[in-house]
């Protein structure tokens, strides 16, 4: 009799450097599908195999903001319950190769999905792509329950409202207890003249407040919206609008590379800048 | 303070709201973050204060029990003046439940 072959004890053999990152915030609405879109792409562009994976089984919208949405034939749940392969399942970015996406399923899949489900198909995705970004639904019931059960990492993103910032901290401290590390911060909707203007909490407020590393920065940019009509991320024709250029800097930075931050308050040189730092400046 | 807020303060503006999202944000963390509500930490502050009164006595007035966060870490804050040490402190061992604030 021939031998029985495992894989090792069984678990699920991951791609060497697979990285499973939930891309969280707590609040609805701060920008989690638009970075998980833009983000997959810029890492699928830079060369890495990425799979982007929506786990927000309610309001799925992934799909959309990707342009993919007319050529979804399987979803997850029909992975789930064995009635076709991951690959049927998959629909790659026909632009992009590199990036793939795992549609979510039928709404009706939150009553039944487990923590383990979520685990299965994260599993699956590990052993084919060197990056797994999950989408994470927002609050912290259930849906986020089932995506952080299968991810190790996370980024959290949030705006610099204090309504966002406490959802933040209160999912941060959530991902802590489940030690998924490391948890790092993408501040969007950054508007550089009303935090010059001390109208609106500065990086370092937020950074502060949430105790993370931060990641990436992203200015309050109409290209996205102009982008998500089209159903063309802005990473994938390299657009240099700063919210472009701001997640194609998200993706290097998780890839190792050093991209310095600037402070959006104190890009200008001219003397509303000045002004304004001036302004800034503590003086007792 | 910053040069706009004493700017502000001059012409009696309204202060720039960073700085009261900052403060308020702080203050509303500290409590997520330890679970306490406002009732909780009220009746904290009152059983502190009525124990360190038995051996101390301090400055109701400007006696002061807070939670402050920092780092995400959370600390209980107590400052308290003492105003002079009573005469007779409980003796080591008494049921404190006995003591006469
Ligand atoms: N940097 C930005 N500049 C301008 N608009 C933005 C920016 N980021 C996000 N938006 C807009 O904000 C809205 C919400 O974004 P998105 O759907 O990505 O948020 P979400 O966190 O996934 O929401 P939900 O919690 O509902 O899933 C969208 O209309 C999007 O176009
Ligand atoms: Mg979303």
């Amino acid at each position: 009799m021939g031998a029985i072959i495992w894989g090792t004890s069984g678990k699920h053999v991951t791609s060497a450097q697979n990285r499973t990152i939930l891309i969280c915030s707590g609040k609805g609405g701060v920008g989690k599908t638009t970075l998980t879109a833009n983000l997959g792409i810029a890492l699928a562009k830079q060369g890495a195999r990425t799979a982007v994976l929506d786990a927000d089984f309610g309001l799925r919208n992934l799909d959309l903001l990707l342009g993919l949405e007319n050529r979804i034939v399987y979803t997850a749940q029909e992975v789930l319950s064995g009635s076709c392969r991951l690959e049927q399942a998959l629909v790659k970015h026909k632009q992009e190769p590199n990036l793939s996406l795992l549609p979510a399923g039928n709404p009706r899949m939150l009553e039944w999905l487990t923590p383990d489900d979520m685990k299965k198909i994260a599993g699956l995705l590990a052993e084919q792509f060197d990056y797994v970004l999950i989408d994470c639904p927002a609050g912290i019931e259930d849906g986020f329950k089932n995506a952080a059960a299968a991810c190790r990492e996370a980024i959290v993103v949030t705006t610099p409202e204090v309504s966002a910032v406490r959802d933040a901290d209160r999912v941060i401290g959530l991902l802590q207890t489940r030690e998924i590390e490391p948890i790092q911060l993408v501040l969007n909707r950054v508007r550089p003249r009303m935090m010059a203007n001390q109208e609106m909490l500065s990086v370092s407020d937020v950074t502060d407040i949430l105790a993370l590393p931060l990641l990436g920065l992203v200015l309050e940019d109409d290209q996205v919206i102009i982008s998500t009509n089209r159903g063309e991320p802005l990473t994938l024709n390299g657009s240099r609008s700063p919210a472009g250029q701001a997640y194609t800097n998200v993706a290097r930075r998780l890839r190792g590379e050093e991209v310095p931050l600037a402070d959006p308050t104190k890009e200008g040189r001219g003397l509303r800048a000045k002004l304004g730092r001036l302004m800034h400046t503590k003086i007792f | 303070m910053t040069l706009r807020d004493f700017i502000d303060k001059l012409l009696g503006r309204q202060p720039a709201s960073a700085g009261m999202a900052r403060e308020r944000l702080q203050l509303v963390l500290a409590h997520d973050r330890s679970d306490l509500n406002p009732e909780l930490l009220e009746q904290m502050r009152r059983e502190i204060l009525e124990v360190v009164s038995r051996y101390v006595e301090i400055d109701l007035e400007e006696g002061d029990v807070s939670l402050e966060t920092e780092d995400r870490v959370t600390a209980l804050v107590a400052n308290l003046p003492i105003k002079r040490a009573r005469p007779n402190p409980p003796p080591p061992g008494a049921d404190p439940t006995m003591a006469t604030v």
